[in-house]
């Protein structure tokens, strides 16, 4: 639900990052805040325990410069990952305008990134959403893991359990080191102003 | 769904949020969707993140909303956080939005929440309307200018 503010010749949308425990979510927006300009970003604001696990939100807001003269805010949201925190979910998915689905490409958490995507096809449809017509976008996440002794599968079996059917944008990346986040939240930036600018035509001029 | 704000919405708005501080002695008043997003904002703010403000408020109301439920009620309408120089109080208007004041030692609770009582019933109109898009828009209808 993108607010278009004609006195302010502002759009704000929405994007959250979901995905499981521990898939990286909140490493992805801390990435992108350590590596954006004063001058685009705001706080970064986090809500979590002391064993640095996710207990409401992180929440960044970033300026992506201007479209047909509007400035265009995005504001970033992770969800806690963890299954009992399901409420907590629904509440940060209100209003939202793009997903990024976080999986975790470690072969233990396989069945839990199936679960978290099915968890988050159900609270999007509680809010009349599709997951099929949502902007949305999937992040094959912890790829620099792969050839150390740690399990990890390959794409293509990721693509397969997750993005058969939704057939949506998909990155390789690790957002520990940086690689993938910033090409993801490109996407998914690109995805959901689309949308927005196609709402933006068809209102007239003269509500300016 | 989109949400338009255009001048018109937001001066009528500003009217109200000028009556509330002007006649309550607050230093600011927000108004924020109860999906973190901010809609207005009036008086003195400079010194405040409010965009993460806007975020956290949406937040708490939610959390609290789910404390409501637990103990068998619907929803709290109002909150209020007390500082040692500023406090905070915060009110649903409606099913959307929620108006955070922002205060100090110069005024009370009392005069905050009876002037917002004041001016509640005409802003919660033009909101209404903003939420539920029944306005008289000059807006195309989807698919005309592709």
């Amino acid at each position: 639900m993108p607010f278009i503010n004609f006195s302010k010749d502002e759009i704000q949308c929405k994007i959250v990052y979901y995905g499981a425990g521990f898939c990286g979510k909140t490493t992805n927006l801390q990435y992108i805040f350590s590596e954006m300009t004063e001058d685009v970003k705001g706080k970064m604001v986090s809500i979590d325990t002391k064993g640095d696990r996710t207990l409401f939100f992180d929440f960044l807001s970033l300026n992506l410069g201007k479209i047909r003269g509007f400035d265009i805010r995005v504001q970033l949201y992770t969800v806690p990952g963890q299954v009992h925190y399901d409420a907590t979910r629904k509440l940060v998915l209100k209003g939202v305008d793009g997903v990024v689905f976080v999986a975790d490409s470690l072969k233990v958490q396989r069945k839990k990134n199936i679960e978290s995507l099915i968890n988050l096809a159900k609270n999007l449809a509680e809010k009349g959403i599709s997951i099929r017509t949502i902007p949305l976008v999937i992040q094959y996440n912890k790829r620099d893991l792969d050839g150390t002794d740690s399990e990890v599968l390959p794409v293509g079996i990721l693509e397969k359990d997750l993005n058969s059917m939704l057939k949506v944008p998909s990155f390789s990346a690790s957002a520990l080191k940086g690689d993938g986040v910033f090409e993801t939240l490109r996407e998914i930036s690109k995805l959901v102003v689309k949308d927005v600018s196609r709402k933006i035509m068809l209102v007239d001029q003269p509500l300016r | 769904m989109n949400i338009i704000i255009t001048k018109e919405d937001l001066e009528k708005i500003n009217f109200f949020l000028n009556r509330v501080v002007t006649s309550s002695l607050a230093q600011s008043v927000l108004l924020i969707d109860r999906s973190g997003q901010l809609i207005a904002q009036y008086g003195n703010t400079l010194d405040i993140d409010i965009l993460s403000l806007s975020a956290l408020t949406a937040a708490n109301f939610g959390a609290t909303a789910e404390i409501a439920k637990i103990l068998g009620e619907e929803e709290f309408t109002l909150l209020f956080h007390k500082g040692k120089s500023e406090n905070v109080y915060f009110t649903a208007l409606g099913d959307h939005v929620i108006m955070v004041t922002l205060f100090d030692e110069k005024t009370s609770l009392g005069l905050i929440r009876l002037r917002i009582n004041q001016i509640a019933d005409g802003l919660l109109k033009i909101l209404k309307a903003i939420f539920d898009g029944n306005r008289e828009l000059p807006i195309q209808t989807e698919g005309r200018r592709q």
